[in-house]
């Protein structure tokens, strides 16, 4: 929901990124503020994976330029825990699978860590395991799941319910959720839409990284950008998903380049 | 004597005492020992079977052996117990400490100190003591029998199924004075007969002293044992050990074997398929930081048909420490479907730490199912991501991850009590480790 006014959580300037001595993000720009719902879309490559771990503090890039600041402050210069501590949350692509650590174990973990930063009360075992049973059921997953190793011999499926179970225990002010989606039957994905659905509110932000306009279907954005070539070269209301499904890239890619010629 | 015997050597045999055990048979082992251990010298890294254990730190210092055991307060003692024991042994510096130990005496098992051994069941202890435990090519075996004066024994009836562990637990008291002992067990399983037996080395003070502990594992047909060995020397402290098993047909035994502590510590393990389908299992850890050392040699002789094996091995070495693991399998002609497994997996947490892993597999029959697979690595840099991404530290994550990989070997040791409480060890090792 888009309201003027609402808080800036999240502003990119001008982000220019590289990993090794290969550039990625070649000038990024974007703002992000309370309430919204945005979705990023573009072909593979791109960059959109690249922003959202380089958001969350991965260590691989180095920013050669730019900036970033997460509700008015500078965020690069933050610890990946810190920034989760903060709120800020990933929805992986790829949900690492972690031998020798249980789930249960882990979002607890977590959840206390981030808890902790807030000054809120910490759960023992018992306690939490009321909670995220709570929580289990908001994304229809079996309890079974909290015994077993973190997403270790997980389904796609499966892990990306899992993504969305920590986030629903964790609670972020800022989600960004990289093709949550993807890999997901017709019922998870209606599940998984529904999960992020009862998060979002008037306080939070949500950003999706996806291929599909199906998913926007379920989950309304207020904006969709497009990513090419490590920048974001269109940006439209929910719109102009359909198009993109219609008409694919080539379009707007063309017209991006018109226009820089033109100015 | 040879000429390149070091200055441990000559004060270890130099100050040899040969009272009498009042058993000719044995004083005549003990001697013949004492010969081999006159005659050998401290194995150099240019011998292939010591090639990354330097022995120089150890070959340098003098060690005497202990005259009295320190009596430690019953409440140092008191940690170590284990309430779900069947029976105790404690040594105190190699000495039997009859009063810390618990020997109940039920029908089916007798679990006894050597000298009560030697008077109650003197012919079985002239047929098996020192039958398995070779000391012909090891200077530290040969030390072990030479000096041979105290002993855990345990002798479980022909199907009976022991009521709970038998702990022996083996407690150095930490001195000023570098001193030596020899740590033995003799565990005689009859047939059909189950038990579980921990060897628990523990250090209650800090000190350098020296221990060469052998165990001699004998398994009757059909019998079952659970052997857990724990290794928690001071961290100055040198442990050079052996354990010998012979297993007869059908029998099972399973070997968890943790290191933790000592400067330098070497465990050998030789198990022998005396028959056919024998099961074996051994799974290993050795977690150590600093400037540790610690060397696991293993030696599964599959001698007859259809012996299984399955072994993990995981060591996680930080600091400058040096993890040591090399996996022999030995298939002979005729050990027919034989089916045997090897894992081990090692992690270094620091720059400066060394892992060196063998696996040394001689195939000599042609129906033989085989697997082994090494690996060495760092902590896996996607994962530490995902849990700092959740907001863990970069240490807690660490930590965790460390302690993940150490929980696999750990979770196979079947007495909950010690797996918590080695649980609770290894997790504090972690953070320590950091
Ligand atoms: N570690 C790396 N080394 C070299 N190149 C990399 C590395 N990581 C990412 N890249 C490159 O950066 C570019 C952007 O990758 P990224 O994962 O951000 O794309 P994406 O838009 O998320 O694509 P997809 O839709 O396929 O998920 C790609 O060309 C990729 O090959
Ligand atoms: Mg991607």
């Amino acid at each position: 929901m888009i309201r003027a006014g609402a808080p800036v959580l999240l502003d990119v300037r001008e982000l220019e990124a590289s990993i090794g001595d290969k550039p990625i993000l070649k000038g990024v720009s974007l703002e992000v503020r309370a309430g919204e719902v945005h979705a990023i879309m573009g072909p593979n490559g791109s960059g959109k994976s690249t922003l959202a771990k380089l958001l969350s503090g991965h260590p691989a890039y180095s920013v050669t330029r730019g900036s970033v600041a997460y509700r008015g402050s500078d965020l690069l210069g933050l610890s990946p825990e810190a920034r989760a501590q903060a709120g800020l949350f990933l929805g992986f692509q790829y949900p690492v699978e972690i031998p020798g650590v249980s789930n249960a174990q882990f979002l607890r973990l977590a959840y206390n860590s981030v808890q902790a930063a807030r000054g809120a009360e910490e759960l023992d075992p018992l306690e939490f395991d009321d909670l995220v049973r709570e929580k289990l059921a908001l994304v229809d997953m079996d309890p079974s799941f909290l015994e077993r190793n973190v997403n270790e011999g997980f389904s796609g499926g499966e892990k990306k319910r899992n993504e969305i179970l920590q986030m629903a225990l964790l609670e972020p002010v800022l989600a960004l959720l990289d093709e949550t989606d993807s890999g997901l039957d017709i019922d998870a994905l209606r599940v998984v839409a529904g999960g992020v659905n009862s998060l979002a509110g008037a306080d939070n932000a949500i950003v999706l990284v996806t291929h599909y306009q199906r998913l926007l279907n379920y989950i309304e954005p207020d904006y969709v950008h497009v990513m090419e070539g490590g920048q974001i070269i269109k940006t439209g209301d929910k719109a102009l998903a359909l198009e993109l499904e219609a008409r694919g890239y080539d379009w707007v890619r063309a017209e991006f380049d018109a226009a820089r010629a033109a100015a | 004597m040879v000429a390149a015997q070091s200055t441990f050597l000559t004060t270890l045999l130099g100050s040899a005492p040969q009272r009498s055990t009042g058993m000719a048979w044995l004083d005549r082992v003990r001697a013949a020992a004492l010969e081999r251990a006159n005659a050998a010298a401290v194995p150099s890294a240019r011998e292939e079977e010591w090639r990354f254990t330097d022995l120089a730190p150890l070959a340098r210092l003098s060690f005497q052996p202990r005259a009295q055991a320190a009596a430690p307060s019953t409440q140092a003692v008191a940690a170590r117990l284990l309430p779900q024991a069947y029976a105790r042994l404690v040594f105190v510096d190699g000495v039997f400490a009859e009063a810390l130990s618990s020997l109940p005496s039920s029908a089916g098992v007798r679990v006894m100190a050597l000298e009560q051994a030697l008077r109650d069941e003197p012919a079985l202890l002239e047929a098996q003591l020192a039958r398995l435990g070779a000391y012909e090519h090891n200077v530290f075996t040969a030390l072990n029998t030479a000096f041979l004066r105290e002993a855990a024994v345990v002798v479980v009836d022909p199907g009976h199924a022991v009521s709970g562990p038998i702990h022996v637990l083996h407690l150095a008291s930490g001195s000023a004075e570098p001193y030596a002992i020899y740590p033995r067990t003799l565990l005689v399983a009859g047939a059909r007969s189950r038990c579980t037996l921990i060897e628990d080395f523990v250090a209650l003070g800090e000190g350098a002293y020296f221990s060469a502990p052998l165990a001699e594992v004998s398994i009757a047909p059909d019998a079952a044992v659970s052997h857990i060995r724990l290794q928690r020397e001071a961290a100055s402290a040198f442990q050079i050990a052996a354990a010998f098993v012979e297993q007869a047909r059908g029998s099972t035994y399973r070997l968890v074997h943790v290191a933790l502590g000592a400067r330098l510590s070497r465990l050998e393990v030789s198990v022998v398929h005396g028959a056919t389908a024998c099961e074996t299992a051994i799974d290993g850890l050795a977690m150590i930081g600093a400037r540790q050392l610690a060397d696991t040699h293993t030696s599964v002789d599959h001698a007859h048909p259809e012996g299984r094996l399955r072994q993990t091995h995981r060591c996680v070495a930080g600091g400058a420490a040096h993890a040591v693991f090399n996996g022999k399998i030995l298939v002979r002609d005729g050990a027919q479907r034989t089916d045997a497994a090897q894992s081990f997996r090692g992690l270094l947490l620091s720059e400066r730490a060394q892992i060196d892993a063998k696996p040394q597999l001689e195939i000599f029959a042609d129906d033989v199912k085989c697997a082994h697979g090494a690996a060495i690595g760092q902590l896996d840099a996607q994962a530490l991501f995902y849990l700092r991404s959740r907001g863990l530290g970069e240490q807690q994550a660490r930590n965790l991850l460390t302690y993940a990989f150490a929980a696999e070997v750990i979770e196979r040791i079947a007495v909950p009590a010690v797996r918590s409480a080695l649980a609770r060890v290894v997790l504090e090792r972690t953070r320590e480790a950091a």
